[in-house]
């Protein structure tokens, strides 16, 4: 729960510039203040500008900074959500190292990545940069139905994939039709497929994420610098590796931490495909903080496993913004 | 270098948070344990004044709803200085919010707790509800209630044995896990609806050499294999056993040989193709209707699939309790809707009494049936003269009555629904040999029993 305020932070940005440029004229010039005179002393104090980030704080540390730290402080607490509670230190923490159930959510989390992030990242790009050079007709709808996923309800999109990967669905009748029917098995049922049909769900959001970010880098890029690439003899595969990828790299890094919260925090989706299930097959940690809260019972450990997932989303996304601003 | 100054800041804030703010929940109960005795109950309502009776419940959905609401409406005419003020919401909803709402000052008088071990037994643990004993002799309520119904809602003082002890709620409605068939399908078989498990084992293999799928069962849910389970599981091992392994009281063991049995059988199923080919890929909620167009022989399940079904089947479908188990009686999993208790701090508890008492009269138990529920008491005489709901009346009254209602065998561990949710997945998916599904599931009981 306190990961989503991490995805909030480029909305805050562009709020900020939007303000900006309420102050200016409509001829683009700031306007001229209307009183003259000295600026009063509360705003030549040294604390004006903390002044004027105190509402914004007050906000966050309101609904992200304190219920983290309750999160923290419920950690160290043996407490069944109501009544009397023990304290216990870094019990919870100590007990998640040898909880198979925790372990396994981890490393699904980790193995999520790949789907959320690194696989739509790969066709996301590759899909821009295809579209950028064909001037593809009725482009509009193209981009339109790509992106479409992020715009549903992730309830509704789980509830549907439920359908297609059902034993009688519409992907095994596919895999009946073309002869393949020796395949076709009971997707989210099958311990060796299940994480994967999550997984494939999360590429099919992600992707158009992907592209439309990458889309928008890409059209920063001065036509002139294409041009005298291909009098310079690249084909489109050197232009795509010395011209597109540079240019969106920050886009890329953009891309990156969005879909690796995505993937780190996943709930919905495998709440309403799996329940975690077959075993232990695809449970995540959003989905371990749920079920000891509610479940079980043990709020002190479903906030331990919610500060580890913090910690650990944290730590990911500090690293990819890292290499990302290194590059550049 | 700005990051590492926002850095410290936050941590200092946060630090400041941990220290200011006091340690979570509270040392104080809820209030006194108190449990009348049945000659301080005061039963005549109309002498206690203007009274506003805060109810929190759960019955949300159609029939449920109305039923309530006439019985408000009854119950206000019955008693005009009583006003009730009733707050409903779903289920989810009311059990997220019952630790709280009942460990705080502001307590409903009558609140629907769900009987598991998780829930009403850590209430009672805590001393957060009121004992009915007292309550259940001065209305009667144990001649109007089967035993095997009531022990439902009991628990020790101290929420440690549950089944028997003292009364902690009473329940309006029941329901039962019970086979149901498709008459035409037997028919086409050449078969009788089985009186004997071999009878039923051998129907399963008739079935499923004629091309047909024996069971249907959409276990992606991981819950709705234990309403297979439970069933076939008293066909192997006596319904005291079970009674005790589901109830999550010391004594039992998941390891003996007959649970063995029980859990090769269902992995038989399973792995056979019995239950189709991938019951773990199918949704519970894609299953009962793809039975309902036709495929299966038999679908083992709860009551409360039955009108639904119907409404599709018509009097093709047909319901049954079980054959007689491993003792000779009929045993099967079921139960009761959530029991209405009330609060140890609840304001009016009298009242709150006598409004438990009209919701479970014989007049409301008609009421009920009127609105297509499945009352928990005069089940047989207020059966319908025909359709599958007369097959499910009957079913509940035979086990509730003369044979055995065995608990949900998730109730026994806070953590039980999903330890038996994944472990019978793995079984019935070949991924787990019985006997290490036998020890899975033993680890988990064994460790609540003991530690307690």
């Amino acid at each position: 729960m306190t990961a989503t305020t991490a995805s909030g932070h480029p909305a805050q940005g562009s709020a900020a510039d939007g303000r900006s440029s309420r102050g200016r004229g409509a001829d683009g010039h700031p306007r001229r203040p209307r009183r003259a005179g000295r600026p009063s002393a509360v705003a030549r104090s040294r604390a004006a500008p903390l002044l004027f980030l105190l509402p914004a704080f007050a906000v966050y540390a309101a609904f992200a900074l304190y219920p983290l730290g309750r999160a923290a402080q419920f950690s160290l607490f043996e407490w069944r959500g109501f009544g009397s509670s023990t304290f216990v230190g870094l019990d919870n923490y100590a007990d998640l190292a040898g909880d198979a159930a925790f372990r396994a959510a981890i490393g699904n989390a980790l193995v999520l990545i790949l789907f959320y992030a690194v696989i739509p990242l790969v066709v996301g790009l590759v899909l821009a940069a295809v579209l950028r050079r064909g001037q593809v007709r009725g482009m509009g709808v193209f981009r339109t139905v790509i992106f479409l996923p992020q715009v549903i309800a992730l309830v509704v999109v789980a509830v549907a994939w439920r359908q297609i990967y059902s034993p009688v669905g519409p992907l095994n009748q596919l895999l009946d039709a073309v002869g393949l029917g020796a395949l076709a098995r009971g997707w989210l049922g099958d311990p060796s497929t299940a994480l994967i049909a999550v997984g494939v769900i999360g590429t099919w959001i992600e992707m158009g994420l992907v592209m439309l970010l990458m889309l928008s880098g890409m059209s920063r890029i001065p036509q002139e610098l294409f041009e005298a690439a291909r009098l310079d003899g690249a084909g489109p595969v050197k232009e795509f590796f010395a011209i597109i990828l540079p240019a969106v790299r920050g886009e890329i890094t953009v891309a990156l931490v969005l879909t690796i919260i995505a993937a780190l925090k996943t709930f919905d989706l495998v709440y309403m495909t799996t329940s975690g299930g077959p075993g232990n097959s695809t449970t995540v940690p959003s989905y371990e903080v749920y079920f000891r809260a509610f479940d079980l019972r043990e709020v002190g450990s479903a906030s331990a496993v919610a500060i580890v997932l913090t910690v650990l989303i944290f730590a990911i996304n500090v690293g990819v913004t890292r290499i990302g601003e290194r590059e550049s | 270098m700005r990051r590492r100054h926002f850095l410290g800041t936050t941590a200092a804030l946060g630090g400041l948070g941990l220290l200011a703010a006091c340690a979570p929940g509270s040392d104080s109960d809820g209030g006194d344990a108190s449990a009348p005795a049945a000659e301080e109950v005061e039963t005549d309502i109309a002498s206690l004044g203007e009274v506003t009776l805060t109810v929190w419940d759960q019955e949300v959905r159609g029939a449920q709803n109305d039923a309530i609401e006439a019985l408000i409406e009854a119950f206000e005419k019955e008693y005009p200085n009583v006003t009730v003020d009733r707050v409903s919401q779903s289920f989810d909803d009311l059990q997220q919010q019952t630790g709280l709402a009942l460990s705080g000052n502001d307590v409903p008088d009558v609140l629907q707790v769900n009987n598991a071990r998780g829930d009403m037994g850590t209430y009672v643990a805590d001393s957060l509800l009121t004992d009915l004993t007292g309550y259940a002799e001065a209305y009667g309520w144990t001649d109007r209630f089967a035993p095997s119904v009531l022990s439902k809602m009991m628990y020790s003082a101290d929420g440690v044995t549950f089944g028997e002890g003292s009364l902690y709620g009473l329940p309006q409605t029941g329901e039962i896990c019970g086979i149901y068939y498709s008459q035409k399908k037997l028919d086409d078989l050449g078969l009788e609806a089985p009186t004997t498990w071999d009878e039923l084992f051998s129907l399963v293999e008739a079935a499923q050499e004629a091309g047909e799928q024996p069971i249907m069962l959409g276990n992606l849910d991981q819950w709705p294999a234990l309403h297979v389970f439970g069933p076939l599981q008293a066909h192997f091992v006596p319904a005291e056993e079970i009674v005790t392994l589901g109830m999550g009281n010391a004594g039992a063991d998941w390891t003996s040989q007959e649970n063995v049995d029980a859990l090769a059988q269902l992995a038989e199923w399973g792995t056979s193709g019995a239950m189709g080919d991938s019951p773990n890929g199918l949704a519970y909620d894609d299953a009962w209707p793809l039975y309902a167009e036709g495929t299966g022989v038999l679908l083992i399940g709860g009551s409360w699939l039955a009108p639904d079904m119907e409404a599709v089947m018509g009097e093709d479908l047909r319901f049954m309790a079980p054959p007689p188990g491993a003792d000779g009686t009929v045993a099967t999993t079921g139960g009761t809707g959530i029991p209405f208790s009330i609060p140890a701090a609840a304001e009016n508890k009298d009242v709150a009494a006598a409004y438990i008492d009209f919701l479970t009269s014989d007049e409301a138990m008609q009421l009920i049936a009127d609105n297509g529920g499945m009352p928990v008491n005069r089940t047989a005489e207020l059966a319908p003269d025909s359709g599958v709901n007369k097959d499910v009346y009957e079913a509940f009254d035979a086990v509730s009555t003369d044979g055995t209602l065995l608990p949900y065998l998730d109730y026994a561990t806070p953590s039980f629904a999903d330890t038996a949710g994944a472990t019978l997945q793995e079984v019935i998916g070949g991924q787990t040999e019985p006997e290490a599904a036998a020890e899975a599931l033993q680890e988990d009981y064994g460790e609540f029993t003991e530690g307690t």
